[in-house]
């Protein structure tokens, strides 16, 4: 029996009463687990064959999801901890409930589905894979995605961001649709600060706008990409694609690849 | 003074530097509950703090003794003590007194709690109010032997604080022992003041209590501008900073918490420029006045006094808060799970936007969010 | 607007020597010299000379000499040259004024003022050669104690130490990023480090892959800008480090310029090309010391508690505070940069005003995690600005584990300090990306040079510490008493944890 099979030997007798399966899916109860107890149960269950886990009793556990490789789909119920996600690539993880700060945090590779709000910072440098969260999302979110060639990070937002959304932005795409929201206007400010790649796209009009980005409204080419966003959200949240995509999307850009090529005297 | 500032600060860095987790807990039409869910929530969030701080607060704890000042007052000497008792007969009606009951958990190192029950000597308060006399009094204790703390000062709340995960220093002070209907909860991680149980959160000055959660790069300023107007900042720390700072603009001077977010939290000029006239004449003029107060740097707060709970972030909001009601419930976190956790249901969940303050006041139904303008 | 800035320097040509073979015209990426057929001879913009010497070096006939240019400003002793040209610079472009590696001025140097001890008389000084003389360092979290268990006879250790890098000599190469100097540098300080049994930082720029096989001995930074950080990224290397400040440039962040940028830099970097790489002030999910440990954690948890966490800061006020609090947020190693760490850019009035020096630092740190009893939990890495070994065995006797170097390094394979590198065409094929510049740099070559530099170095140390009667380095590490003040006030020896000399 090698290494791990052994951990999971030995975590299954220690949490077997938490554990129910059928066949590759599985059935946790996490309620009072401490963080690095339950992610070392999940890796193991996921990188070791379990295509789907389901975890109830989820309050403030951290780093779900980090450090397992396979495409499992991880189910959550509860409200998970910071950092949900965090160098994550690969898992499928679905959140019934709201999440906190700094979910899907340099992330690479894998789709978060949030139904409900997420706390600050969500998106951090995530470098590819794809965050899906129905309601609002705070400060600071999709800081610094990045980009290169295929590998493309995407943000959708059902709800209003907080303020900085976007700043310092060099690739990926971030959806902003402004349904269910608590704050009805756009009243993010600074809203792709320092950016110098990617594009934002927002459901209706863009008002005060930070100096170095443009906003236009978007053209057939833009729409092709925010209609695939928009159906896979409704897919996700059951909104109705017709009403998600009636009226006006401004897309914004960044004037110029060096923004702050100016600042300096050589 | 000297005495305490070197206990809290024995290195002589600038002023403590600590990270959190802070749980505030109110019940609006003002029905007392127990610690059970103040506790259970904010040791959810176990990994903000470090073992080395926790502490609560507890508003509609003595109503037996609901006209009179209740001090809780931390010894480190028997003759402080002494000293501590002396002055307290001459300036007070000392009603009743007795040792903190307390029990064997996993604290380090706890000092001789006391409570006094305590009315203000009469022929002393000259033209005074009870409120400044006291807080003159508190001022001298802590100040004087450098052993002697009054951690605790307000009528019908108690602090309760010390070195220790909030759910050990909650066993200490047999918290399942009492009612409240505001608790106000802090878990600590701090980085330079081990082992001081004086340096936990709350910091509490007659019946206003603060919870912190971050770093004021103001601080140095905020401090002095306070001395000003006599507190005498002996913990080196932000949060007793932010506990005058409330004293200070909405009981002396007599603010409103819409008002005083602003002071605390201010808009930036460019936002001021966009607002109509009158309006940004006076956020203008505020922060020509109160500079010194603006709060720079991370913060979120929850601050309470009798009546009021109030929640608070920076405006960037550099800290996180979470919100939540149900029922007559508010609830403000550091981390939505530690809310869900006690309430799994919410009527209502929600990020506050930063500066913008989410206050709970007694006897109305409904939680009054400020709006932004 | 005409310019009122003069050259700094002056090239002079001795024509008599000049073969007019233009290697100094082809060596000069800044343009400096040219040549003229219709006078047949070589000729130089004085303006665009940075001094780098690289022209000097490679002159087959010894034709170049370079001085500072004579004409200067009325002496002013506050109203200095470099004050005067900065304001006409900034008049000019209304820019901040760049600069490039550490800090020039001396004010700051106190390894200067610290002398070493050596055994006479009542002890035996020890010869090396003949002799053990142990360096080897390892970096980690120790635990208080030991658990160990009898077991029919044997005994049996129950503790399981966490994990620990280990040093050959406790020198390592410094984080410089991948972008700020190219792929022939790093792979140099990684073969370096390889063949010595020591460890080279990527800086925050990620790694190219094809020096992964090199990942043992490579420390992985994480920064704010999160360039090239990836699962694979975490794995490959043997320790993570979460940069939080610079040296050189407390408390901001770092804009590598688009020209920097080129297509392996992108990819590398997931940033478009010729995009400045623009490197955020804080990392945006610590704002705070228990965010800090969020992100160690983080980090642990992705390659399963399996590497050292490291965490580096700039040496600023309550460095010691700080400090304690990155040991109690589980930080397994602490790295200190002072105010003379070097940078491929930063302003100067950041380099050269902000921050303490490491001297301080190093002291105060040791001393504030030794009266909290937590000394053991972290290791201390100290950097910024080691000029030789004496200033390696200084920084050990006062309390570090290890040091880090990066000037020294860069030095050695050519570099002059000309401060320069912000502008990304280093004549000496360092602080560059330009492919043609940059294969100045022969990694075969340029590691032979470093590993050199590590085997001298480490001669240097095991003879101070013969002479001071000890063979190990344990017993130098944190040993103040090895160490005496001179010229330095009671403040400041009191800070050092040293006595003057004589006393």
């Amino acid at each position: 029996m090698d290494h791990t099979e052994e951990l999971i030997a030995e975590i299954s007798r220690k949490f077997l009463s938490r554990i129910r399966s059928k066949e590759s899916v599985y059935s946790v109860d996490a309620s009072g687990l401490p963080y690095r107890e339950l992610n070392t149960l999940l890796k193991a269950l996921g990188n070791n064959g379990a295509k789907k886990i389901e975890v109830h009793g989820v309050y403030g556990q951290r780093y779900i999801g980090t450090g397992i490789d396979k495409k499992i789909v991880i189910e959550l119920f509860g409200t998970p901890g910071n950092d949900l996600g965090a160098f994550m690539s690969g898992p499928r993880i679905v959140v019934h409930g709201n999440a906190q700060d700094c979910c899907g945090n340099t992330m690479d590779e894998g789709l978060i589905v949030v139904h409900g709000h997420v706390g600050d910072i969500a998106g951090y440098s995530m470098r590819g894979g794809k965050l899906f969260i129905r309601d609002d999302v705070g400060y600071r979110v999709g800081i610094h995605m990045k980009e290169y060639r295929d590998k493309r990070p995407v943000l959708v937002v059902g709800g209003a961001p907080g303020d900085f959304l976007g700043e310092y932005m060099a690739g990926g795409v971030i959806l902003v649709l402004g349904l269910n929201s608590e704050n009805k206007e756009f009243r993010a400010r600074y809203v792709g600060t320092g950016m110098h790649g990617g594009v934002i796209f927002v459901r209706g009009e863009m008002n005060n706008l930070v100096s170095g980005v443009e906003a236009l409204e978007a053209n057939e080419e833009d729409m092709k990409i925010v209609d695939g966003l928009v159906r896979e959200f409704c897919f996700y949240f059951g909104f109705d694609v017709d009403d998600v995509l009636d009226g006006k999307f401004t897309k914004i850009t960044p004037i110029n690849k060096r923004p702050y090529g100016n600042l300096y005297a050589y | 003074m000297d005495g305490i500032t070197k206990l809290n600060c024995r290195y002589g860095d600038d002023k403590d530097f600590a990270g959190c987790s802070i749980f505030g807990m109110m019940n609006l039409q003002g029905k007392c509950f127990s610690s059970e869910d103040p506790v259970k929530a904010i040791s959810n969030m176990h990994e903000r703090g470090n073992g080395l701080g926790g502490g609560f607060a507890v508003y509609g704890l003595y109503p037996e003794h609901i006209d009179d000042y209740a001090f809780h007052i931390m010894y480190l000497s028997r003759e402080a003590k002494k000293k501590t008792d002396k002055l307290l007969n001459e300036s007070f009606e000392v009603l009743e007194d007795e040792e903190l009951p307390t029990k064997e958990a996993n604290v380090l190192d706890p000092p001789k709690v006391w409570r006094y029950f305590v009315q203000p000597n009469i022929r002393k308060l000259k033209n005074k109010s009870a409120d400044d006399y006291v807080l003159e009094k508190v001022m001298r204790i802590n100040t004087e032997t450098g052993k002697a703390f009054v951690f605790s000062s307000g009528k019908n709340m108690g602090v309760f604080k010390g070195v220790g995960f909030p759910e050990d220093i909650a066993e200490f002070f047999c918290l399942d022992e009492y009612k409240g209907y505001i608790w106000v909860c802090h878990g600590r991680f701090p980085t330079n003041t081990p082992g001081w149980w004086g340096g936990a959160h709350p910091f509490n000055i007659l019946d206003w209590t603060v919870v912190h959660n971050g770093e004021l790069s103001s601080y140095g300023i905020n401090r002095r501008y306070l001395e000003m107007y006599g507190y005498k900042c002996t913990m080196q720390t932000d949060t007793e900073v932010l506990a005058y700072a409330f004293d200070l603009l909405m009981r002396r001077q007599k603010l409103p918490i819409n008002i005083v977010s602003k002071v605390l939290a201010p808009p930036l000029w460019e936002e001021i420029a966009n607002i109509e006239s009158e309006q940004a004449r006076i956020l203008r003029t505020l922060r020509q006045t109160y500079g010194s107060l603006l709060m720079n740097g991370p913060f979120s707060v929850v601050v309470a006094h009798h009546g009021e709970m109030i929640g608070l972030t920076d405006r960037l909001k550099l800290r996180p808060l979470s919100a939540g009601t149900r029922g007559d419930y508010l609830y403000l976190s550091s981390e939505e799970s530690a809310i869900r956790l006690v309430s799994p249901i919410l009527d209502k969940s929600w990020n506050p936007r930063g500066g913008e303050p989410v206050v709970g006041r007694l006897k109305t139904s409904k939680v009054v969010e400020v709006p932004a303008k | 607007m005409k310019s009122y800035l003069s050259s700094e320097y002056v090239v002079h040509r001795d024509h008599e020597r000049c073969i007019r073979c233009k290697v100094c015209v082809n060596q000069c990426t800044y343009e400096t010299h040219y040549y003229d057929p219709e006078d047949d001879k070589v000729y130089s913009r004085d303006i665009n000379c940075t001094n780098c010497q690289r022209c000097v070096v490679f002159c087959p006939t010894n034709a170049i000499t370079i001085t500072k240019n004579p004409n200067a400003y009325k002496e002013n002793e506050n109203w200095t040259q470099e004050a005067i040209v900065s304001i006409k610079k900034q008049a000019e472009t209304g820019g901040v004024i760049l600069t490039g590696m550490g800090c020039d001025k001396p004010h700051f140097t106190f390894w200067d003022r610290l002398v070493l001890n050596a055994s006479q008389v009542t002890n035996p000084s020890i010869d090396p050669l003949r002799e053990p003389m142990e360096i080897r360092t390892y970096l980690g979290s120790k635990p208080d104690r030991l658990e160990l268990k009898n077991s029919d006879g044997d005994v049996l250790l129950m503790t399981e130490l966490a994990p620990q890098l280990c040093l050959e000599t406790p020198i390592m190469f410094s984080a410089l990023s991948y972008g700020a100097v190219s792929l022939n540098v790093h792979e140099s300080l990684a073969r370096a480090a390889t063949e010595f049994g020591t460890f080279f930082n990527t800086g925050e720029g990620g790694l190219d892959p094809r020096l992964y096989k090199y990942g043992d001995h490579t420390i992985v930074q994480v920064a704010s800008g999160r360039f090239g950080v990836h699962p694979q990224y975490l794995d490959v290397g043997a320790a993570i480090e979460i940069k939080i400040g610079q040296g050189a440039k407390p408390g901001i962040g770092g804009h590598l310029p688009g020209e920097k940028v080129t297509e392996d830099i992108s990819q590398t970097r997931m940033i478009p090309i010729g995009t400045d790489a623009l490197s955020p002030a804080p990392q945006h999910d610590i704002y705070s010391i228990e965010d800090l440990r969020q992100l160690i954690y983080a980090l642990k948890e992705a390659t399963d508690y399996s590497k050292p966490i490291s965490v580096k800061i700039a040496a600023v006020h309550n460095v010691a505070a700080i400090a304690s609090g990155m040991v109690r947020a589980g930080a397994d190693i602490i790295a200190l940069d002072g105010v003379r760490g070097a940078t491929g850019a930063a302003p100067r009035v950041i380099r050269d005003n902000v921050g303490i020096p490491i001297e301080f630092a190093i002291a105060s740190v040791d001393q504030r995690l030794r009266e909290e009893g937590i000394r053991n939990r972290a290791s201390i890495v100290a950097a910024g600005g080691f000029r030789s070994s004496a200033d390696v065995v200084k920084a050990i006797a006062l309390g570090a584990d290890a040091v880090y170097i990066a000037t020294a390094a860069l030095v050695a394979i050519g570099c002059t300090v000309c401060q320069k590198c912000y502008i990304g065409k280093c004549p000496w094929g360092i602080a560059t990306t330009d492919p043609w510049i940059s294969k100045r740099i022969n990694p075969k070559i340029a590691s032979k040079r470093l590993v050199n530099l590590l085997q001298a170095w480490s001669s240097e140390i095991k003879e101070m510490m013969g002479g001071m009667g000890i063979n190990a380095i344990e017993s130098l590490r944190g040993n103040r008493l090895h160490l005496r003040g001179v010229g330095l006030t009671e403040a400041e020896c009191r800070i050092l944890g040293v006595k003057m000399a004589g006393e």
